[in-house]
């Protein structure tokens, strides 16, 4: 029996501002998968990943998500999937403890699940009583991903997932990714450390312009020429 | 919702807390204008008295037009607007906690305004009943439209300009009907202090149903 794909998207048109951030993208990913978008600045990656969210509007095509219509449901959709973006999502007057449990309570999850996201993104017990605004740039950084696991959404949307972290916390990221395709979830991730990604993902596809200019499956998708090859990473 | 909008109100608060800009900017700010009010009118005392009502409303107007822009600066932050979006909280119950938090912070706003102009204008407040009716009430409808455009401010950017423009005019109902049936309670014009009253509630019923209808797109364009 075929199963519907967790992300369907069909000649999907999205505009920022007055800039068409994407010209039409088709594009299929199906549960259980780890895709990596990847494409120079300015291709739609993040627009895609957003749009994915229900955060961008669609002017026009269709893009279904968890079974659900972006376009007639946004928040339908919004209230299962996770974002990772560049920004930290998080009140820097807050401090992380409270941060986690505000975003925690308001998905309708426990308390003790954002603890447990903040062990697992190795934010040490010292920082917890600390104001965001006060933690390093990769510190803020595990935090937001915490609070984003924390939701146990059903589709993860990450844009650099590995972007401002050590060592550590780059192969707690793949770790975590790992986990949650292995509990059921789907991961969409845009990253510009293609040996890094590629190693995780089970497929990668290419923006560039807006449209999808190319796909590679396997473990030997970065073999695959890239059509816009040099411009990324 | 009542739970989502106090788990919102609670974080607002908290904020406010933290920041100490309501505590250290918005309150100073309110009694410097009392005492700048009292010392370009002192020399008549009597023009003083009689404008005390509408010169409270006026400071309590400017000052929540701070409190606003304070309380939506936040979420404008870091993409805080954006996980709102995501939370799985409906734009009503935010819309209501952004409105109970701000109700807090006014009406400690307004507690200080009336100590202040006792002491600094000799004010005598009587009428108790109909001075708790009216301040509630406008401030219910203060908070109600405060909410809505401030809202409307992250989404046109340069709220610290816009929100005023935009607001005061929007309240300049409320002004009036609380400093008539401020006058009346305080016994500084004759007539039905209540039917003030009754207006102010119309206009916080009407405020706060456009803002719980109209959040929801407001915030998607946001």
């Amino acid at each position: 029996m075929e199963t519907t794909p967790v992300v369907r998207l069909r000649d999907a048109v999205a505009v920022v501002g007055r800039f068409p951030a994407l010209a039409g993208v088709d594009l299929d990913v199906d549960a259980g998968e780890i895709v990596l978008v990847r494409g120079p600045n300015g291709a739609g990656k993040t627009t895609l990943l957003r749009m994915c969210a229900g955060l961008v509007p669609i002017v026009s095509g269709s893009a279904e998500v968890l079974g659900v219509d972006v376009v007639a449901s946004p928040a339908a959709v919004r209230r299962r999937v996770g974002l990772l973006g560049h920004a930290t999502f998080l009140y820097a007057d807050l401090t992380v403890e409270e941060n986690l449990a505000f975003w925690t309570r308001a998905a309708g999850a426990r308390r003790a699940d954002g603890r447990a996201a903040l062990d697992r993104l190795g934010v040490p017990e010292r920082v917890h009583g600390l104001a965001v605004r006060s933690l390093s740039t990769g510190q803020r950084r595990r935090v937001s991903f915490a609070a984003m696991v924390a939701r146990r959404p059903e589709l993860w949307l990450l844009d650099e997932p590995h972007a401002g972290l050590d060592a550590s916390g780059r192969d707690i990221v793949d770790s975590l990714i790992g986990d949650a395709v292995a509990a059921g979830a789907t991961v969409m991730f845009a990253s510009h450390e293609l040996d890094r990604a590629e190693d995780v993902a089970h497929r990668s596809v290419t923006l560039a312009g807006g449209v999808i200019a190319g796909t590679a499956t396997g473990p030997d998708a970065s073999d695959r020429p890239d059509p816009i090859e040099g411009a990324a990473g | 919702m009542i739970r989502d909008a106090a788990l919102v109100a609670g974080k607002d608060l908290r904020l406010e807390w933290r920041s100490r800009v309501g505590i250290g900017q918005v309150l100073p700010f309110a009694v410097l204008c009392v005492l700048l009010f009292a010392f370009a009118l002192d020399p008549d005392r009597n023009i003083l008295e009689r404008a005390t009502a509408g010169l409270f409303w006026m400071i309590v107007l400017f000052a929540a037009v701070l409190t606003v822009q304070r309380t939506f600066a936040v979420e404008g932050d870091d993409g805080v607007l954006d996980a709102l979006r995501l939370s799985g909280l409906s734009p009503a119950s935010i819309y209501l906690g952004k409105v109970a938090a701000l109700i807090a912070q006014l009406v400690v706003l307004e507690v200080v305004l009336a100590v202040a102009m006792a002491v600094l204008y000799d004010t005598t407040f009587r009428g108790w009943l109909l001075v708790a009716g009216i301040a509630g009430l406008a401030t219910l409808g203060i908070a109600g439209a405060g909410a809505s455009y401030g809202v409307v401010g992250l989404r046109l950017g340069g709220a610290e300009t816009l929100l005023p423009l935009l607001l005061l005019p929007l309240l300049a109902p409320v002004l009036i009907a609380a400093t008539r049936g401020f006058d009346i309670a305080f016994g500084r014009a004759a007539g039905p202090g209540w039917p003030w009253a009754a207006l102010l509630g119309i206009f916080a019923v009407v405020y706060l149903g456009l803002g719980a209808i109209l959040f929801r797109p407001l915030m998607e364009d946001a």
